[in-house]
């Protein structure tokens, strides 16, 4: 017989730019639509979950503080290294979300074009929710939107890689930076992505990505106070309730959970509901006297 | 307040405001009585006078007052924008027409100066009412994409400090976008609210579209917490912020909040030092410190701490403290006994925690609440007069050397409100200013506002926007 053993893939957390296991030593099962086994993924803890924010918090000052062209290009990179594992996201989603391969290839194109769509976003939205202010007095007056620091996103539970990618990116094209719950049943596609971000010159911590009970991990991100925000996107209405009570604790930005269909045009929500606007004063002199004349 | 210049008294007549020996709640345009009858009295700050007795709102008044509003909402949010815009205009017309009398009704019933009343808080409430007219007609340019919708009914609960301003911030961009309004006022102060229900009468706005309820806590709390309630805006204290948060979460209601503040003020060594302290004074002893964006810590560079100190010391002993209607004053009563009470005990810990405590020669007055201005050096970050919101005429003066250990230092605090900057290099304003984590930065200024400029806190001091283009999407289904 010459039928090939397959090589399988260890999958691992992503935090700070390495990839860690568990610390807790625990995986779970993943399994495909059907039930057959695809994996065991890392089952993240608490502490695992509080690395994570760590990590992005360390993060935040070189992101943040990166010119918006240069997060556009970072971005743009990543949806280059995905074009390249096209076959291997069309594989995992057609697995994880029980798609024919078909149909798994074009939910693969959208989330690399979604990509793409968010790259060009990072020096655009500035211009487009900022601004000067017409105020009625001698001052310069500016609104500029600034990220709102470590964002904890609990990614959709349905869509696996286009769902996922739609959360993700509107966090970080503004400077943000992520502590990424994947979805619980189907989390492959997002440890893969991972993989993909991590040589694609996004720094480490950026992007955090972990897998397991969605519950374990939201609960204590939720009530983390250094987190300053959270997408609630992946919580059913029972857990979003209860995560948005405790994110009360530290006044984190709050994303509910809302029916999304990630098919469609997302628009530029997402992106500002994890900005600050700040507004700067300044006076403005008058030139002299008589005034200045041409 | 004893001085080398002795002013002659010079009050502003207080006979150009009538107030009714009592007033009831205003529901579906009309004042009534508290379904339980409970009322409560509202006094003069400065006197302890009291000047009228008003219907205190509980719960079934919430109720009616939340039907009144959403039977109106139908109509008024029907109406074409260019309708809702007059009214509006009409309003601001109506206030800048009635504004000595607003502004002596405001200093009587919350303490603060008329000079403050009348130079900065009635303008601006005027300013805020053309402002958001010219918005009704014009939602589809917002930003916000085509024919954006209004929420429905909004729940408002706002403080005492600036009563008719944050009425407003409030009613102003949520009537402009169409959706009808339940307002609840401080205790302390309901009076300039109940004179602006008046205003919507002659504005002849349709009954239900405003309702102002007068209450405490708890009136708020049932608002907050009413599920007809589409919108809730609120001000005031970060713990009340949380506990809305919490109140609102698991449901569709869009919620602002305007919380508490800890204000940086960074005056670098090449600052002028004659604007930065006007600036600083401005900052923190403007309405007694009581404004959630005050310059409450400020940070000095460490090359001309003895210079602008004693500058500041100086400039403090000028102060005139004292009746709040006089038209020289610039220090004017604290809202209420239990406000006192809170600035009295902050500033008896900061003085056991070891911070040196400095307050010109200052006489106050024998009755009403009244707190010298007071000044703390040798302050550290761990003092807790450096790090809990005081809200009162209290600063405290921390040290620095390099840009980078100011922009730590203020940025060294739960709350993210405002900040200040001096200094005379520009490339210095824009890369601190950049670096500060708080909604508002005045750089060589300090405590502006405007209707255009949007106002709001990052981290605990609150989410959403006030003001501009920004402050219209709290109250658009955005």
């Amino acid at each position: 017989m010459s039928d090939r053993l397959t090589v399988l893939k260890t999958y691992k957390l992503y935090v700070g730019g390495k990839f860690p296991r568990s610390e807790s030593g625990r995986v779970y099962e993943v399994t495909d639509s059907k039930g057959k086994w695809l994996a065991n993924a890392p089952l993240a803890s608490r502490k695992d979950a509080r690395d994570a924010v760590v990590a992005a918090r360390k993060a935040f000052g070189g992101w943040s503080g990166a010119t918006a062209y240069n997060r556009g290009q970072v971005l743009y990179r990543v949806a280059e290294m995905l074009e390249g594992r096209r076959d291997q996201f069309t594989r995992e989603v057609a697995d994880a979300e029980g798609l024919s391969k078909s149909k798994a290839a074009a939910v693969v194109d959208a989330t690399i074009d979604r990509w793409v769509w968010y790259a060009g976003w990072t020096d655009k939205i500035a211009q487009v929710v900022g601004g000067g202010n017409p105020v009625a007095g001698p001052f310069f007056n500016l609104s500029s939107p600034e990220p709102t620091g470590v964002v904890a996103v609990l990614a959709p539970q349905q869509s696996s890689f286009l769902g996922l990618v739609s959360v993700v990116a509107p966090v970080i094209a503004t400077g943000n930076t992520a502590v990424v719950v994947a979805s619980e049943k189907s989390p492959l596609p997002a440890l893969s992505l991972a993989e993909v971000l991590a040589t694609s010159d996004v720094p480490g911590g950026v992007v955090n990505v972990l897998s397991g009970r969605t519950t374990e991990i939201a609960t204590p991100l939720a009530a983390h106070q250094d987190v300053n925000a959270i997408d609630l996107a992946g919580a059913d209405e029972v857990l979003a309730k209860e995560l948005e009570i405790a994110a009360a604790d530290n006044l984190k930005r709050v994303l509910r959970p809302q029916p999304v269909d990630y098919t469609e045009p997302p628009g530029i929500d997402r992106m500002t509901a994890f900005l600050e606007t700040k507004t700067v004063w300044h006076p403005t002199g008058s030139l002299g006297a008589s005034g200045s004349s041409y | 307040m004893s001085s080398v210049f002795e002013y002659a008294p010079a009050p502003e007549s207080r006979s150009i405001v009538d107030i009714a020996p009592s007033y009831g709640l205003f529901i579906d345009g009309e004042f009534v009585e508290a379904a339980d009858g409970k009322v409560f009295k509202t006094v003069s700050p400065s006197t302890e006078e009291v000047l009228s007795e008003i219907a205190q709102a509980g719960e079934a008044d919430v109720d009616r007052a939340v039907q009144a509003a959403r039977k109106a909402f139908e109509k008024w949010s029907a109406l074409p924008g260019s309708e809702r815009a007059k009214y509006l205009f009409r309003i601001a017309r109506i206030i800048q027409e009635r504004s000595r009398e607003l502004a002596v009704l405001e200093t009587l019933d919350n303490g603060k100066p008329i000079k403050e009343t009348r130079d900065a808080d009635l303008p601006l409430v005027a300013a805020h009412f053309f402002y958001y007219a010219g918005w009704a007609d014009k939602l589809d340019h917002a930003g916000f994409g085509a024919n954006p919708r209004p929420l429905g009914v909004a729940g408002q609960v706002i403080p005492w400090n600036f009563p008719l301003l944050m009425l407003a911030w409030k009613i102003a961009p949520a009537l402009a976008t169409g959706n009808t309004v339940v307002l609840k006022p401080a205790e302390t102060t309901p009076l300039s609210a109940l004179f602006f229900a008046d205003i919507c009468r002659q504005a002849g706005l349709p009954k239900g579209v405003v309702n102002i309820l007068p209450g405490y806590g708890g009136a708020g709390a049932a608002l907050v917490a009413h599920p007809d309630v589409n919108k809730v805006a609120f001000t005031g204290s970060t713990a009340v912020g949380k506990e809305i948060a919490r109140t609102v979460a698991g449901t569709r209601k869009k919620v602002t909040l305007e919380l508490g503040g800890k204000g940086a003020n960074i005056v670098f060594d090449d600052a002028p030092v004659d604007q930065a302290v006007e600036g600083i004074v401005n900052g923190i002893f403007f309405n007694q410190g009581q404004v959630c964006c005050a310059g409450s810590r400020l940070l000095v560079q460490e090359s001309i701490q003895d210079e602008l100190l004693e500058s500041l010391k100086r400039r403090l002993s000028t102060l005139r403290l004292g009746d709040p209607l006089d038209k020289n004053t610039d220090i004017g009563a604290i809202n209420s006994e239990e406000q006192l009470t809170r600035i009295t005990s902050l500033v008896d810990q900061g003085e056991a925690e070891g911070a040196e405590r400095w307050s010109p020669a200052c006489e106050l007055p024998e009755s009403g609440y009244w707190f010298a201005p007071t000044l703390f050096t040798n302050v550290t970050q761990a003092h807790t007069i450096a790090r809990d919101e005081i809200f009162g005429p209290v600063l405290s003066v921390l040290t620095f050397r390099t840009p980078d250990e100011a922009v730590a230092k203020a940025n060294n605090t739960p709350y993210g409100l405002s900040a200040g900057i001096w200094t005379e290099k520009g490339s210095r304003i824009l890369a601190v200013a950049n670096k500060l984590r708080a909604g508002v930065v005045w750089s060589n200024t300090f405590n502006k506002f405007d209707p255009t400029s949007p106002f709001g806190g990052y981290k605990e001091s609150g989410f959403g926007r006030e003001g501009g283009r920004h402050g219209l999407e709290a109250y658009l289904d955005v």
